[in-house]
């Protein structure tokens, strides 16, 4: 599978007046996994199946859909962290997908993520400022003083005071350490931040706190956002644009009002209905609860992947994957029907 | 539930429907865990009941004590790590506390089952979903063992498991999660429990999911009539299934109501922050660009080995004052039927106090 038939067959993406800060182009990831005793064939989990979308400088897409959706490999591919399959992707107009780890080096400086358990992705042998400092050191940016006065001022911001970087991860609440993992992600003043599922292990009353502290940064500093998440409720406050996946592929995106006052994929519909709201008197629209599980990434349903479970599914569904097609201003959708 | 409200002062100030007495009652409950950094109260003096056929949803972030309650219920706390210092659960005229270890397991699965977060921990991985269904039914039921895999082939129709015959001699890793916690529910289910403890049931599960499993139990609840200790985080899922509301911080009962008195007229500020603190899904979205900040509880939930006297929610309560930080508040009826643990929410209602 050559790269560059993946980008020829590449769904185009709505063109932006701004050059993105973030492009990607037919992405994919398959999955090598060997089933039976001789390992004789070997199968593949599609877990993305040629994904294309981008960010402006400022905004944050979302990206969200049920576990296995794919949603997290993709996030990891941008940072390089696994190698994509096929496809590209463009930081400031530069394709980093045939990079080397060397060659990764300027750009890492470009992007950081945030990961969702704040209890693993601390090193708990650092000191909170040393975590923070260790892109700078790494990066040979600052000397020694003025690594310290950089990682006090970056305490400062996310709201953790200076007298707590000699402490160790394990002495910060699950919040506190959300908030280190946010500072390490600045220390390099990066354009672009990925975060996966940054709030997701967070108590509510904590995660507002996140949440605000994210907002505020992209305010003073222009960041993007790709924000991975499966909690709609966050998604709707924090997110420009949404980008709703389904076994490996973008079924829907959309402008946030936009999505949730219109969702036009049958499986958007289902999704926001079935997120229970917090107001008991609320007279919802029918609830429609899908039939089933989602099928396995390794032997996905031909046509369209969502027809297993779609309440309106017709026989050209079963047959004919549908095309991503811009169906109303800035809302692109995969369904035969809409 | 339009029954004449009385006030029980022995359990605690909660009121109890006079038409019929509640199936579950729990009094004073407080459970101590010895920890290096001495005696905790992971639960704290908590009084509630439950009626028949009722949802009563249990809140509270981590750490309040919501788990741990339900643990001692069932008397489910390893005697090594912690043990229920004081207080009564009294269910069908017995205290459960006071029973020995062999009617304490015929209580078990039999009249009070649970539901737990994890399908994958709770249930045993080398035992078939068929085995440990077959094995709870024959514990508490008099029946053979051919009768009780028709029951348990029966009851994971009931859960709606499609292909019941073939699936009851899968094992928990051949399931889906979806399927996985279907299966539980079918095992807690299959002696005809009176009381069913949900603790965060579908927290592990995609929210598709979790809408199948909600309207599950509830379709469950009204053809059983089961009554149901909901125990969850997500103030979502409790405003679409509790009847009545507890809410919980730092081993504590702080707010009970019915559930639409707690969603539209908290009084604990703590309740209050919780509920603003949500991201609303049934607001318009903002235009771009300009995004609502959200209201946050400043600090974080206290150590419970280092609680501040008092009020243990005062060092975060923007309302806060001197007695907050001194006494810890009662419980009192605010509104009618509607408790607050908080000494500067409104004056207690004049009806029927004592």
């Amino acid at each position: 599978m050559s790269i560059a038939s993946q980008a020829a067959q590449a769904v185009p993406v709505p063109a932006a007046m701004p050059q993105p800060i973030l492009k990607v182009e037919g992405l994919k990831k398959y999955f090598r996994v060997r089933k039976g005793l001789l390992a004789r064939n070997s199968q593949y989990v599609q877990a993305v199946d040629g994904v294309s979308f981008h960010i402006d400088p400022g905004e944050t897409l979302s990206l969200v859909g049920e576990s296995g959706c794919g949603k997290s490999t993709i996030g990891r591919m941008i940072m390089k962290l696994i190698e994509p399959t096929a496809g590209a992707i463009y930081i400031n107009g530069r394709d980093i997908a045939p990079l080397s780890r060397r060659g990764m080096q300027p750009y890492r400086r470009e992007m950081q993520i945030i990961f969702q358990d704040p209890f693993s992705s601390l090193n708990p042998r650092m000191t909170a400022g040393d975590i923070v400092g260790e892109p700078l050191l790494v990066h040979g940016i600052a000397d020694d003083g003025e690594r310290q006065k950089r990682v006090v001022e970056l305490f400062r911001k996310v709201g953790l005071r200076p007298d707590q970087m000699p402490r160790y991860p394990h002495e910060f609440s699950g919040g506190q350490r959300q908030r280190i993992g946010i500072a390490r992600a600045l220390a390099l003043g990066p354009k672009l931040i990925i975060g996966d599922e940054p709030v997701s292990a967070l108590d509510v009353s904590v995660q507002a706190q996140v949440i605000n502290l994210m907002t505020d940064l992209q305010q003073e500093f222009g960041l993007s956002y790709l924000f991975i998440a499966h909690d709609l409720s966050v998604v709707k406050h924090i997110s420009h644009r949404i980008a709703v996946m389904y076994l490996g592929k973008i079924v829907e995106l959309a402008e946030c009002g936009e999505l949730f006052r219109n969702p036009l994929h049958p499986y958007t519909e289902a999704l926001l209905s079935a997120v229970p709201i917090a107001n008991p008197r609320k007279t919802r629209k029918k609830r429609i609860i899908l039939k089933g599980d989602v099928p396995s990434p390794i032997d996905p349903p031909p046509g369209c992947r969502f027809n297993t479970r779609c309440p309106l599914a017709i026989d050209r569904c079963k047959v004919e994957v549908p095309e991503f097609r811009e169906v109303a201003p800035k809302h692109w959708v995969a369904c035969h029907l809409r | 539930m339009d029954t004449i409200v009385q006030q029980n002062l022995a359990s605690g100030g909660i009121a109890a429907t006079a038409s019929e007495d509640p199936i579950l009652q729990v009094k004073n409950l407080t459970t101590v865990f010895q920890t290096r950094s001495g005696a905790v109260p992971a639960v704290n003096d908590v009084s509630f009941h439950l009626h028949r056929g009722e949802t009563l949803g249990l809140v509270g972030e981590s750490g309040c004590g919501k788990s741990v309650t339900s643990l001692s219920i069932l008397r489910l706390i390893p005697a090594r790590a912690g043990k229920v210092e004081e207080g009564s659960v009294l269910y069908g005229g017995r205290d459960l506390m006071q029973l020995d270890d062999e009617e304490m397991r015929r209580i078990r699965g039999g009249e009070i089952a649970m539901v737990f977060q994890e399908p994958m921990t709770a249930l045993n991985p080398v035992l078939t979903i068929g085995q440990q269904i077959i094995e709870t039914i024959l514990l508490h039921e008099n029946m053979n063992r051919e009768q009780a895999r028709e029951r348990a082939i029966e009851m994971l129709k009931v859960v709606h498991i499609p292909e019941a015959e073939r699936q009851i001699d899968n094992y928990p890793h051949q399931l889906s999660g979806g399927m996985r916690q279907r299966a539980m529910i079918a095992m807690a289910l299959s002696c005809n429990p009176k009381v069913l403890i949900a603790d965060e049931p579908t927290t592990a599960l995609d929210v598709t999911i979790q809408a199948q499993i909600l309207e599950l139990m509830q379709e469950l609840q009204a053809k059983f009539g089961t009554s149901i200790i909901m125990i969850t985080h997500d103030l979502g899922v409790i405003a679409e299934t509790a009847h009545r509301v507890a809410v919980m911080y730092a081993g504590r009962k702080v707010e009970e109501a019915q559930v639409e008195d707690l969603f539209e007229d908290a009084i604990h500020p703590y309740t209050q922050g919780l509920l603003q603190a949500i991201p609303g899904m049934d607001s318009e979205v903002e235009p771009s660009g300009q995004r609502r900040r959200l209201y946050a509880i400043e600090g974080t939930v206290p150590a419970l080995a280092d609680l501040p006297p008092g009020c243990a929610f005062a060092p975060r309560c923007p309302l806060a004052t001197e007695i907050c930080r001194e006494k810890v508040p009662p419980l009192v009826e605010k509104k009618p039927r509607h408790w607050a643990a908080c000494w500067n929410s409104p004056r207690p209602y004049a009806a029927g106090q004592a």
